[in-house]
This record gives structure tokens, sequence and C-alpha cells, in this order.
């Protein structure tokens, strides 16, 4: 009984280490989708600044990246270790 | 050869598993470029007929993302690192060698070297004669590992590149640049104007600039290292141990240079009401080490998401390569297309994420030596002295 419950909790741990990671991809997508987003707001209000707009954004868009990839990385030490 | 030793060793003679044999089960090495794709396909079919396990991914990636204390070039082609350890005392120098052997897969067969093992690349120490499942010993290990190695490479290239630059600057005093000097002054000039400049000021960037120049290549090498394929799959600033170093050295840096200004602002931040720097000041002062824990982890994460989504599209197809070779070739097509796009997006990543670690420490730099800014009341003061 107590080997089942072991296996048990090692499938739950690696299959909640799965959702945990798609949400991790929903948080990134929502966050990059945003910044990109207002940027080209941006740009189409005003098509000379577009240059700034763009060197913003993709920093912008590492910096939300980086936070994303902090729960990616859980995940996989959950899911591997 | 470990066997050998557990024949003699008396009182195990019922020890099942020599330590030779549990490394037959290691999964096929798969590598991660486009040229020994269509062999390690092949390889994957042919092993499927084998009766051994088969291929698995989650090992395959966990290979090429850690260290190594050998070079795999491919195939059967491994270069041996020399391994360092101080253990009690006397140091041993040793080549790697001496831990494996090639077996006819091109796979690693480990056995125990003068009492050492190396157990999944880690050094540890058994003593002689060890069975399979004895207790290691932790030992002081100065290896020349692959990540070591490879730092050592980008700094040999960094410092033949900029040495020759700088002299063909020295001799070209005044004139066009011509040659390499066309290529890194623009990336020079973007870390100085676009980096260095903005945060720090005129005045204090020329004592950072060298710092964060030097930063920005190096993590930028060091990325694209580990994008060559064919070389062996380089992890260099994928490892944590190597971005902690970064990251400490940019703490220690913005601690021993922040002035009166910026501990100021951290333990007494102005212009809030009481009750609030209650709450803010703990969080100020847990800032000041989440900073740089924040910039190790963005770096490692970044570059190790992108290696193992770039493995992982391999992986792929080989484990569809399993089931049937049609598959195989099947899945590999798109596989590969959507691994030849991953690759482009971590040229990009390479260098966006020494682009935003160098802004960061820059930001940083600039925080601790900020200037004393007049406060809300002064500037009504100057108004109305204006009025008059």
């Amino acid at each position: 009984m107590e080997f089942l419950n072991l296996l048990m909790a090692a499938e739950m741990g690696q299959g909640l280490a799965g959702i945990g990671a798609g949400i991790a991809a929903i948080g990134a997508g929502i966050g990059v989708g945003k910044i990109g987003g207002s940027a080209l707001e941006g740009m189409a209000r005003q098509p000379e600044a577009a240059g700034d707009m763009r060197s913003n954004m993709i920093v912008a868009a590492a910096l939300v990246e980086g936070v994303a990839l902090f729960a990616v990385i859980v995940c996989l030490l959950v899911a591997l270790g | 050869m470990s066997s050998v030793a557990i024949a003699q060793h008396e009182g195990h003679a019922s020890e099942p598993v020599a330590h030779d044999q549990v490394s037959v089960e290691q999964p096929v090495h798969a590598d991660t470029n486009m040229h020994a794709h269509a062999d390690t396909l092949a390889h994957a079919a042919h092993d499927t007929t084998h009766a051994e396990e088969g291929f698995k991914i989650g090992e395959m990636i966990m290979h090429h993302i850690s260290d190594a204390h050998q070079i795999h070039l491919g195939g059967s082609l491994y270069i041996p690192l020399p391994i360092i350890i101080l253990h009690e005392g006397h140091l041993d120098i040793f080549s790697s060698s001496n831990f494996y052997t090639v077996n006819e897969h091109g796979e690693l067969d480990y056995r125990d070297y003068k009492g050492y093992r190396n157990h999944h690349e880690m050094i540890e120490f058994v003593g002689e004669n060890a069975t399979h499942d004895a207790h290691g010993h932790k030992v002081m290990d100065f290896s020349i590992t692959k990540s070591v190695f490879g730092m050592m490479l980008v700094i040999v290239f960094m410092i033949v590149l900029f040495r020759s630059v700088a002299n063909k600057y020295k001799r070209n005093v005044g004139k066009a640049p011509s040659g390499f000097q066309n290529m890194i002054e623009p990336f020079i000039l973007f870390v100085r104007d676009d980096i260095a400049l903005p945060s720090l000021g005129k005045k204090k960037a020329a004592v950072y600039t060298p710092f964060l120049l030097t930063v920005f290549f190096f993590i930028w090498m060091c990325n694209i290292l580990g994008l060559v394929p064919f070389l062996g799959g380089f992890n260099i600033t994928g490892t944590l141990s190597i971005t902690l170093v970064l990251a400490a050295i940019v703490f220690i840096i913005t601690s021993v240079s922040g002035n009166k200004h910026y501990w100021g602002h951290i333990f007494w931040p102005p212009g809030v009401p009481g009750f609030v720097k209650v709450i803010l000041v703990p969080i100020e002062f847990m800032s000041i080490f989440i900073k740089p824990c924040v910039l190790m982890i963005r770096l490692t994460a970044n570059i190790t998401a992108g290696h193992i989504i770039i493995l992982a599209f391999v992986g792929l197809a080989l484990m569809f390569g399993q089931q049937s070779p049609i598959a195989g070739y099947g899945v590999g097509v798109g596989s590969v297309l959507f691994m030849a796009f991953m690759y482009c997006l971590e040229l990009l990543v390479a260098f966006l994420q020494a682009y935003v670690f160098t802004l960061l420490a820059a930001l940083y730099f600039g925080d601790a030596t900020q200037d004393h800014h007049h406060e809300h009341e002064h500037d009504h003061d100057h108004e109305m002295q204006h009025v008059h």
C-alpha cells in the first residue's frame, strides 16, 4: 500500500509539474502579448518613435520572460528531481 | 574492472549488479545537430532491435545540459579533460579517460579509479574495491570540466580579439577603422553610449564601463559558444554556479560603491510616511540580495530553457523513430524546421540576455552612485524665489 502511495506521489509530482509549466506559459503569453500590443499601438500612433519603442519593448519582454522562466525552472526541478 | 574487484571482495559474492552493468542501460547518446540527426535516427532504429532500453529523452536532455568531465564530440569521439582533486591534503591530477571506456554504441562504461568514482559526472571518493552503492565522500574538485574549458576558450578568444583591436587603434590614431575594428566598434559604442552613459552619467561611467564591456562580451560569447553545433554542447551560462559568480560580482561592486544616498534611500526612504517606512525598509533590504539573485536566475533560465527546447525537438523525432522509422522521418522533418526556428530565436536570446544583464548591472551601479536629488519642498522654494 505504501509503495502504491509512493508511486502515486511521484506521478502526481511530475503531472503537476506539467500543469505548472503550462500555467507559466500562459503567464508569459499574456505578459509579452500585452507588451507587444501596447508597443504596436504606440508605434501606430507615432511612427517616428518606433525605434525607441522597439528597443524598450524587447527589454521589457526579456524581463517578463525571465519571471516566466523561473516557474519553468521550478517545474523542471520538480519533474526531474 | 570493478567486476574483478567485486569478485575479490569477500562477503559480497552475492552482490548482483556491478558498476559496469548499470551503465549498459544508459540511453543512446543523441547530438543536437542536424548532421548527426540522420545517423542517430538510424542508430535509434538499430537499438530497438537490440532489446535494450530505448531512447530516454529526459536523460538525453539532462546529459546535454549538464557539465561533464569529457567533451563528447559525437559518435565514439570523446576528448578527456584533466581531473584535479584535492582529497585529504593531497592533490591528484589525472585524465578523466581513466574513468571510462567507450563501448561499441559510443556510450561510456564507467569504472572507479584510484578510489575515486565518477558518479553522474560528480567525483566522489569511495575507496579501493568499493561496491556499486558504496557511500561516496565528497572531494574538492578543481577539475577542468567542459564548462571551465569553454570559459577558457572564450577568455582566450576575447583576449586575442580585443588586444588586436586595441593595438590597431593605437596604430591607426585618427584614421578610419579597419578590419576587426569595424566589427567591434559598434558594439563597444553601444555598451558605452546606450548602457553605461544613460545610467551612470559621463563622470562615473569611465569607472564602470570596462567591467560592463567585459561582462557583456563574456556572457554573449559564452551564450554563442553554447549554441555552436558539432562542438560538444557547451552550456556555460546555463549553469547556476557560473551565473552565481557573475551576479555576486555585480552585488559586490554595487555594495562597495554604494554612497550614503544609496544606503540612505534603502534604510530611510525619503518622502514616505512613517507607517509605509515600516513595510518598505524590509522590502528594500531584501531587494539588495534579491536583485543579484534574479540576475543569476534570469540568465541561467533563459539559456537553459533555449537549450532544452532545441534538444526536445530533436529528441521528439528520435522518440517517434523508436516506434517506426517512417514515423521518425516524418516527425523529423517538422521537428527539424521548428528546431531551426528556435535556433534563430536562441541566437537573439544570446545577445539579448547579455544586454539585459549588462543593462541591469549598469542600472544598479548608477543607483549605488546616485547624486543627491532635490526634495520636493526645495523645488517649491526655488519657484517662489523665481517669482520675485
